[in-house]
């Protein structure tokens, strides 16, 4: 069975502990990265790995490289703070890859 | 611009025609492809879109109540309520086939189906706004699910168009140009060949004559 991981502050993966996720909490950007290699690199068990966008936001080089293989996802979702439009700007990202310039005019 | 690089005689010109055919039967084909693919890829994308304003505003609303929470309860007293928890989600993986890109499909089993199973602690000590909380986040979670697949797929596909457009591109600006060129060049040489050769033939019978009938001009 497939498992799905949520990388975020302390605070942020608290409740999803509650849900049955496993979770990683992580203070920085470089525990984060760290943590996100060591859950992808030997197995394929995370089907699913939730992070939090404001950890993301310094980490978007090693999360493109996941853009291209069918797993995993890795999904960026808002922290406390709410959200800083980094999940946004990552479907306008994918946008203008496939058609070659932003068409959603936003 | 045609490269000489070819040989002009009528073997290479047989090939190079069969070649501009299948090409010209790829880029129809690609370009049938690429468009088929932006149009699911433009309801994905709009799916995406929905989903994660859903998903975020979700999510903010569960953050929020969870602060009230902490706010209420001590920190030791908040984790340790949400330290073990009851429920887990069992994840299932399949594939599906969109114009032979393999995109995920989720779907997840909960240990515990009833949703007032889902609270790991004793409703004694701690306070009602952590169970709205974890309500709110039970809820967003399916969400969550969703756009983790569409998400994905949407990725998947904006890589195949990408790849998808290259070729089409290349064939149709390229290769075919370049084929087309090609066959010009050698179908000019052979005729300038050929009108050689007449020529030549021509003034052999000339000459045959001249020897045959010892007739001097």
């Amino acid at each position: 069975m497939l498992k799905i991981a949520v990388i975020g502050g302390r605070e942020t993966v608290m409740g999803f502990k509650a849900l049955g996720l496993e979770t990683y909490p992580a203070a920085n950007a470089a525990e984060a990265g760290q943590t996100l290699r060591h859950l992808t690199r030997d197995s394929d068990d995370y089907a699913i790995i939730y992070i939090e966008e404001n950890l993301a936001a310094q980490l978007s080089h090693e999360i493109d490289k996941f853009k291209d293989r069918p797993t995993p996802a890795v999904i960026l979702i808002p922290g406390r703070e709410g959200s800083i439009g980094l999940g946004q700007s990552a479907l306008k990202a994918a946008v203008e890859r496939a058609v070659g310039t932003n068409i959603l005019g936003d | 611009m045609a490269s000489t690089a070819v040989t002009p005689t009528r073997m290479v010109l047989n090939q190079l025609k069969g070649r501009l055919k299948t090409a010209r039967r790829g880029h129809k084909l690609l370009k049938d492809k690429r468009d088929e693919l932006m149009r699911q890829f433009m309801d994905v994308v709009k799916l995406n879109k929905q989903l994660r304003t859903r998903v975020e505003e979700g999510l903010t609303a569960a953050f929020s109540s969870l602060q009230v929470a902490s706010a209420i309860m001590s920190p030791e007293m908040l984790e340790q309520a949400l330290l073990y928890p009851r429920q887990s989600v069992e994840l299932g993986l399949t594939y599906k086939n969109i114009m032979s890109v393999n995109v995920p499909q989720y779907s997840f089993q909960t240990k515990n189906n009833d949703p007032s199973e889902i609270y790991p602690y004793g409703f004694a000590q701690t306070s009602g706004e952590l169970d709205d909380a974890l309500d709110k986040m039970a809820r967003v979670f399916e969400d969550m699910l969703e756009l983790a697949q569409v998400e994905k797929t949407m990725q998947l596909l904006a890589e195949e168009i990408e790849k998808t457009r290259r070729r089409v591109n290349a064939l149709e600006y390229v290769m075919i140009p370049e084929l087309e060129g090609n066959i010009k060049y050698i179908a000019m040489k052979l005729e300038e060949n050929e009108n050689a050769t007449k020529v030549r033939l021509l003034k052999v019978k000339e000459m045959v004559l001249q020897d045959a009938h010892n007739y001097k001009q």
